[in-house]
């Protein structure tokens, strides 16, 4: 943790448990859940259960993949009632400046204090691919409005908003994405504009990310936002070359999908993976922590965790309900040698 | 120009169907161009109407004409004496002209033979490519000029999104198309050009009034004083 990562406690644009970690100078780690297709909040509170007190924010993704879902910000205030912090990501491909404000403005006045802005996947990946897509506003202008919204207390239209939200304000970056030396470019461009985190697109192939992060120190942009990237424990070999081949923007190494294969048992290698990308991410100059994105394998986030000795999260309390306990679970937190969090597993 | 499509004559078919006398009316400006809605556009279509319908044992007749544009009320005005003989018009200009035809002729219904496509460029033979958006503020001096409007599949105004890879638009894969990413073709202008630092620049939001319609647009230096 470099020095210029810690900011005085008393200047928080949002007071969010999240801001106070980074500004405290503590390596974070956030969770994300995937909001379900249905009218039902039952996916998040047990997902959400497992993460509470592990981590320090979870992120609910916003009609991921183009596909309708709960909306972020409902999700989102469910956890705030579960006692949790969301982190609630907000695309701009279906609404518009209008409509952005107007949740947030809800989703404020219910709690939820950081959010991550997005261009968001193109509709043409989801299940309307023939919607019109909206994009009023890019994620980095949605950004400055919600600094605007923030610092200025007005609308972007110029209009004054009394009792103004004032959000710990996050965005993403690709470093696997093209142009490859425009990345860092756009990632300062997100910090002009107002943004106070960044979560990477996950790292599957770390030579590129450490690129990407030599760039970013070369900038000096490690040292005006807060960087974590995003880490994904990779449920199947076969997922892994999906993911190589079959999903834009992203890069997934050879050493990381062999590794998966070669494997004798592939799911505990990939928490192991997991574990030792944190541990390694925490030595590299200008990350400030991580996010642990288990797309569809949520339930394994306390394992990963309590593996990687982040826990206890200094301002979360701990909660020792693991969440979803399966047989499967029950068995790789068994072989992973890992005890103390969830004796009644052992 | 203008690119616009056929439709197919099934389609064509369908929407004479209650007709006996047809008027099929060709335009010689950007449908022309682009091989949908000239002349012989007209003479081919016609045909295969009266082909068509003479099969099926209920024959049309069929009436052929083309004019410089339909996007102008002069030239409209030549078509008086066909449209007098004919049930229904079937236009093969743009939208555009299309309407503009119709408005001349209120009494007789118009119908679309094309499907009118884009503001593009012929970029190879029986290949055009979209140019322009009319979004009404061009942004062409900030983006070493190449348009992110109409050439960025989410019109960003900041730069490529995390879904431009290797040169193409994540949209090339659910699409199965082959789509540039337009924000790769501006940065690698902008890199030749010696310009890159324009992208540092934060655009902000848009003003979308002026791209979306009903748009009108008057020059007081060229009005008429009609009092």
């Amino acid at each position: 943790m470099t020095e210029a990562n810690s900011k005085p406690e008393g200047n928080l644009k949002s007071g969010s448990a999240l801001e106070r970690t980074y500004a405290s100078g503590q390596f974070v780690v956030t969770g994300e859940i995937g909001p379900p297709k249905e009218s039902s909040f039952h996916h998040v509170e047990m997902y959400g259960q497992g993460m509470k007190g592990r981590v320090d924010s979870v992120n609910f993704t916003d009609n991921q993949t183009a596909v309708t879902r709960l909306s972020s910000w409902a999700a989102s205030v469910k956890l705030v009632q579960m006692g949790m912090e969301p982190n609630l990501q907000v695309v701009c491909r279906d609404r518009n400046r209008l409509a952005i404000q107007s949740d947030l403005l809800g989703a404020y006045a219910l709690g939820v204090r950081n959010v991550l802005c997005l261009t968001g996947d193109h509709q043409a990946f989801g299940n309307h691919p023939g919607c019109k897509g909206v994009y009023d506003v890019d994620s980095i202008q949605l950004i400055g409005i919600l600094k605007r919204l923030r610092d200025e207390g007005c609308f972007e239209c110029g209009e004054e908003c009394k009792h103004n939200p004032k959000f710990f304000i996050g965005c993403a970056a690709n470093p696997f994405a093209d142009p490859f030396e425009f990345r860092v470019v756009r990632l300062e461009k997100k910090i002009e504009a107002g943004a106070d985190f960044v979560q990477t697109q996950c790292i599957l192939d770390m030579e590129r990310f450490e690129r990407f992060m030599e760039l970013v120190r070369e900038r000096g942009l490690h040292k005006r936002i807060y960087l974590a990237p995003g880490l994904m424990p990779v449920k199947s070999p076969k997922m892994a070359r999906y993911m190589q081949h079959g999903v834009p923007g992203m890069i997934v190494s050879e050493e990381f999908c062999q590794f998966l294969e070669k494997a004798p048992n592939g799911k505990i290698a990939a928490l192991d993976l997991t574990v030792n990308y944190i541990k390694h991410v925490q030595q590299i100059e200008g990350v400030s922590g991580c996010h642990i994105m288990a797309v569809a394998w949520e339930e394994v986030v306390p394992l990963i965790l309590t593996k990687a000795g982040v826990l206890p999260r200094p301002f979360a309390a701990f909660h020792d309900n693991p969440g979803v306990i399966t047989d499967e679970l029950k068995a790789l937190w068994k072989k992973s040698g890992v005890e103390g969090y969830v004796p009644e597993l052992m | 120009m203008i690119v616009a499509e056929g439709k197919p004559v099934e389609k064509i078919l369908e929407m004479i169907a209650p007709y006996k006398k047809v008027l099929i009316a060709g335009c010689r400006g950007c449908v022309t161009v682009c091989l949908t809605g000239g002349e012989k556009e007209v003479g081919i279509l016609a045909s295969q109407i009266r082909m068509a319908r003479s099969k099926d044992g209920n024959p049309i007749e069929v009436l052929e004409q083309t004019e410089e544009r339909q996007c102008d009320a002069e030239y409209n005005a030549k078509f008086l004496e066909n449209v007098g003989k004919v049930d229904a018009i079937m236009s093969l200009a743009c939208g555009i002209g299309i309407q503009y035809l119709g408005e001349k002729y209120p009494l007789t219904p118009i119908y679309p033979g094309v499907n009118t496509l884009m503001l593009g460029a012929n970029i190879d033979v029986g290949k055009w490519e979209e140019r322009c958006f009319a979004c009404g503020d061009c942004v062409l001096d900030k983006t070493g000029g190449i348009c992110p409007i109409a050439r960025c599949s989410k019109s960003l105004l900041n730069g490529p999104c995390g879904g431009s890879q290797n040169g193409k638009c994540e949209v090339s894969a659910p699409t199965k198309e082959d789509v540039s990413c337009g924000w790769q073709l501006i940065y690698d202008r902008l890199v030749a050009l010696g310009q890159v630092d324009k992208l540092k620049e934060v655009i902000p939001a848009k003003n979308w009034l002026r791209a979306k319609g009903p748009r009108t647009y008057v020059r007081e230096d060229l009005t008429l004083d009609r009092s």
